[in-house]
């Protein structure tokens, strides 16, 4: 995957994290998308915290004088629901807010799941070698044979629908590619001469992993897990819109299209808005993992 | 299905549909599932008995259309013996069954077709009784029809009796159910010989008034009028179904005009099918009721009044309008007011929340944290019972109970709720088969059922005397008298909050003349016209 | 050549009887019980329960069953479905065909797109037409396709009413299913309008389904051609002033449709996944729509035989991706 050179420190030192971060910035500023995404991200994660104060009702509560308004600039609609309300009288504007929590949850617990579970198995079979290296690698490709949808519907009909459930069988599907990754780096980097030497030196093998070879797999790693936080997000929606994911009333935006369905020729604002926030969360992660993997990645940098 | 065949059948209804479009009548109904196979005794499910029992097959008694009321169907006559263990059904002659491209009988219906219907079902020796693999007959088992019939004997070509381990009120009613549908013994023994048994139900064969054409799968199914029915000839030529699972897919075609008739709407669409002047709304009060059931035996719901107290708390009228969205009448009996014997005296409880938080304090309960059952999938009576427990769970709240909503996946739900120290209430209803109060009071509060369909586990003396005895006798009125004071019984005890009743919505275009609703939940096309 | 082959292969046979471990595995871990669910609001006494997990084989010890299962895999057999009681292996291949159908059309929609759009953004690097290609490219690949599917009803179906919402063809048009694909089917019934009526029916999906692939290609194309354009011999190409058609059609074109086409290939198990919504969403009787109502109708011999005859084939593609790789690129054969 990556062409990195061993001119990067092992362990760089504070001035070099600091050099390095600037070059960082240097080469994602060139990439204006990127750094729309990167505001469009920071408004949303302040969304997530502030959500009880900006959210103007409770998200689960259902005003039964007020079913499947419309938003407020169509006739019929009332400005105490800016974006209209669902079936049961839930404040549309108020669960998009709060859906903000969710998926930003669900990409990061995902993430920290494939991450974790990525890495741990990557390094051992890059590590080892052998047939430690094919029983882990030929359980990925099995992993890898399933459409991940599929597969993940499947695990979550067998660990029961939920939304921790779902974060659960999307992690599981979404790492292998953590796995492939971190082995590709550390079977390139085993040989080199700073490992050799870390091993001479008498560093046992599990420091020898983490604390010389992981540092030097990183950038990849942050470009897939940015890659991976967006389908997290993406794939809990399509879990719950078909039902088997979050589970009402929790205001998640997949879920929340999966029960504006049937009312989907009469009302569209439960259809359109949970899928424009959707799409605008995805595309504002997938901008920054664009920046990112240029600002990362020295082959694409030079061209 | 022979390739052969299959082109031939095409040639012939494309030939008739360029050519006769003038005149041949197609009704296209936009079903919404495929049926699992085409012989009715196999399956359980309603969408299965559209294709095939309601309109392909006959029974030897039938519900006349549009109600619950019994007519003779194959046979014209029955006698009952004296101690109602002897049913003899004097067949109908001259009954011819459907001449398809796959098959023509040689012989009109007899004996033989009945005896083969039922003992291919009843006989574990029978050679058609495994013809498919996991073919397990669960309707007929499920009514206890084994246990029951003791044995089919053919008097003569015209007579069959049933002989019963014991008396059943019920049987008549039972068996003009779809799992009774009769089939074609000459059809079965030819598709033996020629090795291919399993054909039986892709096939159908029967005496109803449609013939079977052909079926693509999860797309659609195709029937032509049986020319020589024995009712007479149905008045539309061709039937279509064309099958659609998504309700607002089915309510565009049906504006447009692709299809007829169209089965379960979506509640929010009633209003603007109310309004549309190409559409009739039809509406029927659904055989089947949707209930809340308390574990009886766990503390506190052993008690009545704290029943009684969360009954209280619970606005149906609420309930009817989120959930339902007008597709409902509040329920106040276990059974349906569509049946005979429904009580029409019978009091609901009021929603009074301040009496019933008075009522649990009484009784002593306080800080009450219990949990709420609520089913994960869309029944007809109960369009959204995810929808119902949060509002349930609300009006608890209400009184000062705490409710946590669990739900499981279907089969474990069925399984769990059953559990006799189940904990929580369950949300769950029931659909009837046969119209007879014993199939809603028995199945659901018998204290046989106790363990199994009765959710409540209630097993209650005074209740379980009156349905017994009503089993037993043929009397109707007797029997009527019996059960309208069961359900006395039943709402003094309050093991359920009974909720709702759905209203079946059924949009049709104008011009479909004579179509009714079943109140069984099918949906029959003989004696439809199109203008 | 050959030992590259028998290489792959070999890697092969354990992920597939991985594969059938975890098919096979998955159904028995699903919670839930068929029978119950067959049951419905009426129940099983226990004694019938027995019985009847008795004669679905579902009683015997967990090896034994698994044994069985493989041993009825290699003779072709995926046992019956237990709610339409008709071999798992025939349900399958009757609905396969409309999946297939509409994954070729959604990849071909996806290619015929993507292709040049990316060729041209590259060529034109930095270009507003580059810059918008590549937005479209990320919007459409970070799209919630059962979402974007809804919407094109919304619009095409509901308010223009130009494209029917559902199914694959009208129910006015009757033939013999010869091949399964219905666009085929339909010219050889000969009948008027009908292959209309099946392209007409295909236009949304198609467009849902090829949403993703149509982005990726294009993004992969465009890299591809500028990796292939700043290369030594494009640039001596460019500097002998050959005109700029001949450098991107005949130079760059062809060696940057290498990963273009490894791209494409792995799009199988996208189009996949993505064949389980779009199905869903448009009612689209393929095999996507039938694993999901068999995963919440616990039909176990379904799921598990869909499941072991989708990632076979996933499986089969990647294999012959490889393969087409291997052979355009001798670099990487050589290199295992």
């Amino acid at each position: 995957m990556s062409d990195r050179t061993a001119d990067a420190t092992p362990a760089p030192t504070q001035n070099a994290t600091v050099a390095l971060l600037k070059e960082f910035w240097f080469y994602f500023r060139e990439n204006r998308g990127a750094v729309v995404g990167l505001f469009v991200f920071a408004a949303l994660v302040v969304v997530a915290l502030l959500a009880p104060l900006l959210a103007p009702h409770d998200p689960i509560h259902q005003y039964r004088d007020a079913l499947l308004l419309p938003p407020f600039w169509q006739e019929g609609g009332r400005i105490d629901y800016v974006l209209g309300t669902d079936a049961v009288g839930r404040d549309m504007l108020s669960r998009l807010i709060y859906g903000t929590q969710f998926s930003l949850f669900i990409g990061c617990m995902v993430v920290a799941i494939a991450l974790a579970g990525g890495i741990l198995l990557g390094l051992i079979s890059g590590y080892f070698g052998g047939w430690v290296d094919a029983v882990i690698m030929r359980i990925m490709d099995v992993i890898l044979s399933f459409p991940s949808l599929l597969l993940a519907l499947v695990l979550v009909a067998i660990l029961g629908p939920g939304l921790m459930n779902a974060m659960i069988a999307i992690g599981i599907i979404l790492q292998p590619h953590f796995v492939r990754l971190t082995r590709a780096s550390v079977m390139s980097e085993r040989s080199r001469d700073y490992v050799v030497a870390a091993r001479v030196a008498g560093a046992g093998p599990l420091r020898v992993m983490i604390r010389t070879i992981l540092p030097n797999c990183l950038a990849p790693l942050i470009v897939q897990a940015t890659l991976a936080f967006s389908s997290a997000i993406l794939d809990a929606a399509a879990l719950g819109f078909l039902g088997v994911g979050a589970q009402p009333p929790t205001p998640e935006w997949g879920t929340m299209l999966a029960e504006a369905r049937e009312f989907i020729l009469r009302a569209w604002w439960v259809v359109t808005f949970p899928g424009v926030a959707i799409l605008t969360t995805v595309l504002a992660i997938n901008l920054i993992g664009d920046g990112l993997r240029d600002a990362l990645d020295p082959k694409l940098k030079r061209s | 299905m022979s390739k052969t065949l299959v082109r031939l059948a095409a040639g012939l209804f494309a030939a008739t549909m360029i050519a006769g479009a003038a005149h041949a009548k197609t009704l296209v109904y936009c079903s919404e599932g495929s049926p699992e196979g085409f012989d009715p005794a196999l399956y359980t499910a309603g969408t299965t008995f559209d294709a095939t029992s309601k309109n392909v097959f006959n029974k030897l008694a039938e519900f006349d259309r549009g109600t619950t009321k019994i007519i003779p169907g194959l046979a014209e006559s029955w006698d009952i013996s004296e101690d109602g263990t002897e049913y003899t059904f004097h067949l109908r002659k001259g009954v011819t069954f459907h001449t398809t491209d796959f098959f023509t009988p040689t012989r009109d219906f007899n004996a033989d077709d009945v005896l083969f219907s039922f003992n291919r079902q009843l006989k574990a020796d029978h050679p058609m009784h495994e013809y498919v693999g996991g073919a397990s007959w669960e309707y007929f088992n499920g009514m206890s029809m084994p246990d029951l019939i003791k044995e089919i004997v053919k008097v003569d070509d015209y007579t069959v009796k049933f002989v019963l381990n014991r008396p059943e009120a019920p049987m008549i009613a039972n068996l003009a159910m779809d799992f009774a549908s009769i089939l074609s013994k000459e059809f079965a023994d030819q598709l033996q010989a020629e090795g291919k048994a399993e054909m039986l139900n892709q096939q159908p064969v029967g005496t109803g008034p449609f013939k079977f054409v052909a079926y693509q799968k999860d797309a659609v199914i195709r029937y032509k009028a049986h020319e020589d029915y024995w009712g007479g000839k149905a008045a539309i030529d061709d039937l279509v179904f064309a099958i659609t699972p998504d309700a607002s897919v089915r309510y565009q075609k049906l504006k447009a005009g692709e299809c007829h008739i169209m089965p379960y709407p979506n509640p929010a669409d009633i209003a603007a099918m109310k309004t549309d002047a190409a559409i009739n709304l039809m509406e029927q009060e659904g055989l089947n009721v949707g209930y809340l059931a308390y574990n009886t035996k766990v503390a506190p719901f052993d008690k009545v009044e704290v029943r009684k107290a969360l009954n209280k708390a619970i606005n149906k009228q609420a309930i009817l309008d989120a959930v339902f969205q007008g597709a409902g009448k509040v329920a106040v009996a276990p059974i349906p007011p569509t049946i005979w014997s429904y009580n029409a005296d019978l009091k609901d409880d009021t929603y009074e929340p301040d009496v019933a938080k008075k009522m649990l304090e009484d009784a002593g309960v306080t800080d009450l944290s219990m949990k709420l059952w609520a089913m994960p999938v869309q029944r007809p009576y109960n369009p959204n019972a995810r929808r119902m427990a949060e509002l349930i769970q609300a009006d608890w709240a209400a009184v000062g109970v705490k409710a946590e909503i669990v739900s499981y996946e279907w089969g474990e739900y069925l399984k769990r709720s059953k559990d006799e120290d189940r904990d929580g209430a369950v949300l769950l209803g029931w659909t009837g088969d046969n119209g007879d109060p014993d199939n809603f009071l028995a199945v659901l509060l018998g204290c046989d059922a106790v363990g199994g369909s009765n959710r409540s586990q209630w097993c209650y003396k005074p209740f379980e005397d009156l349905i017994q005895k009503a089993k037993v006798v043929s009397d109707t009125a007797e029997r009527t008298k019996l059960y309208e004071d069961a359900q006395v019984v039943f709402k003094e005890q309050a093991p359920w909050a009974t909720i709702a009743h759905s209203v079946v919505f059924e949009p049709v275009r104008k011009e479909v003349s004579d179509y009714k609703i079943d109140p069984f939940g099918g949906h029959i096309f003989y004696g439809v016209d199109l203008k | 050549m050959l030992r590259f082959l028998l290489n792959r292969i070999a890697v092969l046979l354990p992920t597939f009887i991985g594969v059938t471990i975890i098919s096979f595995l998955f159904i028995r871990l699903l919670p839930g019980d068929p029978i119950e669910l067959l049951a419905g609001e009426r129940g099983v006494t226990p004694e019938r329960h027995a019985q009847l997990m008795h004669m679905m084989g579902f009683d015997k010890p967990i090896w034994q069953q698994y044994l069985t299962f493989v041993g009825d895999v290699l003779q072709g057999d995926l046992g019956q479905s237990i709610v339409t009681k008709r071999p798992v292996f025939d349900e399958f291949f009757t609905l396969f065909p409309a999946t297939l159908e509409l994954s070729i059309c959604a990849i071909i929609f996806a290619i015929a797109i993507g292709l040049p759009a990316g060729i041209i953004a590259a060529v034109r690097r930095g270009s507003v037409f580059d810059h918008t290609v590549m937005a479209t490219a990320l919007t459409g690949y970070s799209m919630p396709i059962f979402w974007w599917g809804l919407l094109l009803i919304i619009v095409f179906s509901g308010t223009l009413g130009w494209t029917p919402v559902s199914g694959r063809i009208s129910f006015m048009f009757f033939f013999d299913q010869v091949t399964g694909f219905m666009l085929i089917d339909s010219l050889l019934s000969g009948q008027k309008g009908a292959f209309a009526s099946a392209v007409e029916h295909l236009i949304l999906p198609t467009i849902v389904l090829g949403t993703i692939p149509l982005a990726v290609i294009a993004r992969q194309t465009r890299s591809a051609m500028l990796e292939v354009l700043g290369e030594d011999y494009v640039r001596t190409a460019r500097a002998k002033g050959l005109p700029p058609s001949r450098v991107i059609g005949l130079h760059a074109l062809r060696n940057a449709m290498i990963p273009v086409i490894t791209t494409i290939g792995l799009q199988v198990g996208v189009l996949l996944a993505g064949a389980i919504l779009t199905e869903t969403i448009f009612s689209w009787p393929g095999v996507g729509k039938w694993m999901i109502d068999s995963v919440s109708r616990r039909d176990y011999p379904a799921v598990q035989g869909g499941l072991l005859l989708i990632a076979s084939l996933v499986m089969l593609v990647n294999l012959t991706v490889d393969i087409l790789y291997g052979l355009i690129n001798p670099r990487i054969r050589h290199r295992r």
